[in-house]
């Protein structure tokens, strides 16, 4: 068997066999999955609870006297209910407040048209679900009222007709003259999200490559090795090695959250829209956030699958197989470029606690992409987006929150070409530098130094 | 016939010159000592054979031709800084090993398991390398040095970690491995080994060679002429009578004394005897030959311009 196969062979087999690879492979999916369902979840069980909320209002017009006893005419929902005090007097209430079971006081003051304030008392902070429903219902009823007062026919069927509600679905147009659904939020997660991961495994997987050579360093096998390999077969064995390790997992990772995310929508059945809103809200929707609070319950539904259709829509038009392809290039190859760097590192020092003063300049451009992809997300198309996902050491993390914007062909494959590139040298230095510190013992190295083994020509 | 020459090997670090045209013939099936004090270059020479590091200049021959990738599965290395992975596994850490130089899977586990009986360690394949002793990891090592059947094989310093046990068990597998033709280098700064293994030695000080050839030729070259005699009889006598032609060095008086006589140049050990055999009753007469530790230390001593105390 070629050398190389069999040297990324052990690589591979000995980590992807470790205890902690399968452990993060199981626990990666679930914390993923975890971040998508646990909003919906966690919101589903708060809502249980049933408050009930005491009501005293001091003009009398917002209860309604048709029924008996006279009601709110805040509506109920399934979680709130409203009981009529208009007359309990505020000071005993709050005295026994906690024998009440009242999950709060709404009081509304004689003046409200003039102050345009009423007050909820409670003993905690009341969740920020009741006291926007109360806004929402007082402000519709007082501008109703106001309404009415103008004294116009039909005003009720005046205020169905004008009810409206509007939502804008942004269509691309593309250069084959098609339309596109598209959607900023989504657009912006996904972008946001494959930055990040570029940036945690290249720094999770380059360094595994800096450990792997210190270990080989210390355990001193390395000179049984290269005296039947090539210092630069054993480098790049490793370093594919691992790359194979990081992918395994990045798959791992894909399909088993895939999977999870599925079966949980599966089991929750029909409170699945609920949690298709969680997912969309972690993705940085706030054009929906406001949504929600449409007043009209039957109304919301229908928006809800208005607004997942766009949302599959648009995941389309963002075509998530070129994403993965797109990622899947820009790891491997930022790897590379970096897992020869971390090579560099490992090859150079004795143990792990030398390598703080070469570790700077490496993790330095990593850090800069993960503080500029903000930037890049407002403005993907910037002078600054465009020249840092061509800057090589940045272009992984800085193209990847690109791509999902729609980033010319053009300007990917010149990116791409950079990189590669800048890969084949960080290759060529690594391999050089490499075959001189391993065989390196007890000696404090500076740049200096490095750059004298770069020029060797053993 | 040579399994390995050397010719003027030159190396360069950036301060200093590791080898100076260093020179050396390896005769085949030989066992060959590489001697010299710390730091004199021997790794840097072995790293050379072992195509670790490229000479600045110079050649190196293996059977005659030029050495090259492929001799690397003709060549088995035990360095002195050795190793193996820690967390691996004994049974496939050797395997891997083995399957670098060269061997089929099957052929490595076949050849794998027959050493591991000969070394009564056939318990030890499915143990991590961490839960061995250091002598225990040695042994594996050897193993693997010498599992593909290489005709060169380099031990460098082999000996350090192993008890007596094992290292008697080593010599055996060496003497026995030399028996089947292989050629051993052998670097080391236990003299008693050298004079005990090897048959050629070549010594490397500060770079140079400073010795290089047969041990039986380098022990007399480096002969003091010096005479054991034990003897029966007067001390003063001997000395009186002996002064005039002969340096005793030293006479320990005893019911049978011990005297340490030099010859002079060009004197025959026999015209000693026939001198002594009117003086006194000789029980027993021996030449007094220099052990490599002896001609190590004169040799880098003399070659640093040091006095020594045998001269």
């Amino acid at each position: 068997m070629n050398k190389i196969a069999l040297i990324i062979k052990r690589e591979y087999l000995s980590r992807v066999r470790k205890r902690s690879f399968i452990i993060m492979s199981i626990l990666g999916p679930l914390l993923f999955a975890g971040l998508m369902i646990m909003p919906a979840i966690l919101a589903s069980i708060e809502d249980k609870e049933v408050k009930k909320i005491a009501v005293i209002d001091k003009t009398t017009i917002f209860t309604s006297y048709a029924v008996s006893p006279p009601k709110s005419v805040i509506p109920e929902t399934e979680y709130m209910k409203f009981i009529n005090l208009n007359n309990a007097d505020l000071d005993s209430l709050r005295e026994n407040f906690d024998n009440t079971g009242y999950y709060a006081v709404l009081y509304i003051p004689e003046n409200i048209f003039n102050s345009e304030r009423a007050i909820l008392y409670s003993n905690k902070q009341p969740s920020l679900d009741v006291s926007s429903h109360i806004e929402n219902e007082l402000e519709r009823e007082m501008e109703n009222m106001k309404l009415v007062a103008h004294d116009i026919d039909n005003l009720e069927e005046i205020l169905r007709n004008i009810e409206t509600s509007i939502h804008v679905s942004n269509i691309k147009w593309t250069r084959e003259g098609k339309e596109k659904k598209s959607n900023t939020g989504l657009v912006m997660g996904i972008g946001y999200a494959s930055g990040l991961m570029i940036y945690m495994f290249i720094f999770i997987y380059g360094s595994m490559v800096m450990r792997g050579v210190i270990e080989e360093k210390t355990s001193r096998i390395v000179e049984i090795i290269v005296s039947s390999v090539k210092p630069f077969q054993l480098m790049m064995g490793k370093i594919i090695g691992v790359g194979m390790v990081g992918l395994t997992q990045f798959l791992i990772w894909v399909i088993f959250t895939g999977v999870l995310v599925a079966g949980t929508s599966a089991f929750m059945g029909p409170g699945m829209q609920g949690q298709e809103n969680a997912v969309t809200q972690t993705a940085g929707n706030e054009l929906f956030s406001e949504r929600i609070e449409t007043p009209a319950p039957v109304q919301e539904m229908a928006d809800d699958k208005q607004f997942l259709y766009d949302i599959i829509g648009s995941f389309e038009s963002i075509e998530p197989f070129r994403i993965l392809i797109a990622f899947i290039f820009f790891f491997l190859f930022g790897y590379l470029m970096y897992g020869s760097l971390f090579a560099i590192i490992g090859s150079a020092v004795d143990n792990e606690t030398e390598t703080q003063q070469f570790m700077l300049p490496v993790t330095l451009p990593l850090v800069l992409g993960i503080i500029l992809m903000a930037n890049v997300m407002n403005n993907p198309d910037g002078p600054l987006a465009f020249w840092f996902s061509m800057f090589p050491l940045t272009s992984p993390v800085i193209m990847m929150v690109r791509i999902p914007f729609e980033v010319p062909l053009w300007e990917v494959l010149l990116s791409a070409g950079l990189l590669i590139f800048t890969i084949l040298g960080s290759v060529w230095m690594a391999g050089k530098i490499y075959r001189t510190g391993i065989l390196m013992y007890g000696k404090k190295v500076n740049y200096k130094e490095l750059w004298k083994w770069l020029k060797y020509n053993n | 016939m040579h399994l390995l020459n050397v010719k003027e090997v030159v190396k360069d670090f950036q301060n200093h010159r590791a080898l100076n045209k260093v020179s050396m013939d390896v005769p085949t099936g030989s066992i060959f000592g590489l001697l010299g004090p710390n730091g004199a270059g021997k790794t840097t020479l072995i790293r050379i054979i072992n195509q670790i590091t490229a000479p600045d200049s110079g050649e190196i021959l293996f059977n005659g031709k030029k050495l090259t990738r492929n001799h690397i599965f003709r060549i088995g290395y035990l360095p002195e800084e050795r190793g193996l992975y820690k967390k691996m596994k004994v049974g496939e850490q050797t395997l891997y090993l083995a399957q670098l130089k060269g061997m089929s899977h099957a052929e490595a586990r076949k050849k794998l398991r027959s050493w591991f009986e000969k070394f009564e360690i056939d318990s030890w394949w499915n143990k991590r390398v961490e839960e061995l002793s250091k002598g225990m990891q040695q042994k594996v090592q050897f193993i693997i040095t010498v599992l593909h059947e290489p005709e060169l094989l380099i031990f460098d310093e082999p000996f350090s970690g192993f008890d007596p046990i094992n290292v008697n068990l080593l010599k055996h597998e060496i003497f026995r491995l030399k028996d089947k033709g292989a050629t051993i280098i052998f670097s080391t700064h236990n003299m008693a080994s050298v004079e005990e293994l090897c048959d050629h030695i070549c010594l490397i000080n500060k770079s140079e060679t400073l010795l290089s050839g047969k041990v039986s030729d380098i022990r007399s070259q480096f002969s003091t002429n010096l005479i054991q005699v034990g003897f029966e009889g007067d001390p003063k006598h001997l000395r009186s009578h002996l002064n005039k032609r002969f340096e005793i060095q030293e006479i320990n008086e005893n019911r049978i004394s011990t005297a340490m006589i030099k010859l002079p140049e060009g004197c025959r050990p026999n015209e000693l005897i026939t001198e002594l055999s009117y003086l006194t009753e000789i029980h027993s007469f021996n030449e007094v030959i220099p052990g490599m530790n002896d001609i190590f230390i004169r040799a880098v001593e003399s070659a640093s311009g040091k006095k020594t105390g045998y001269e």
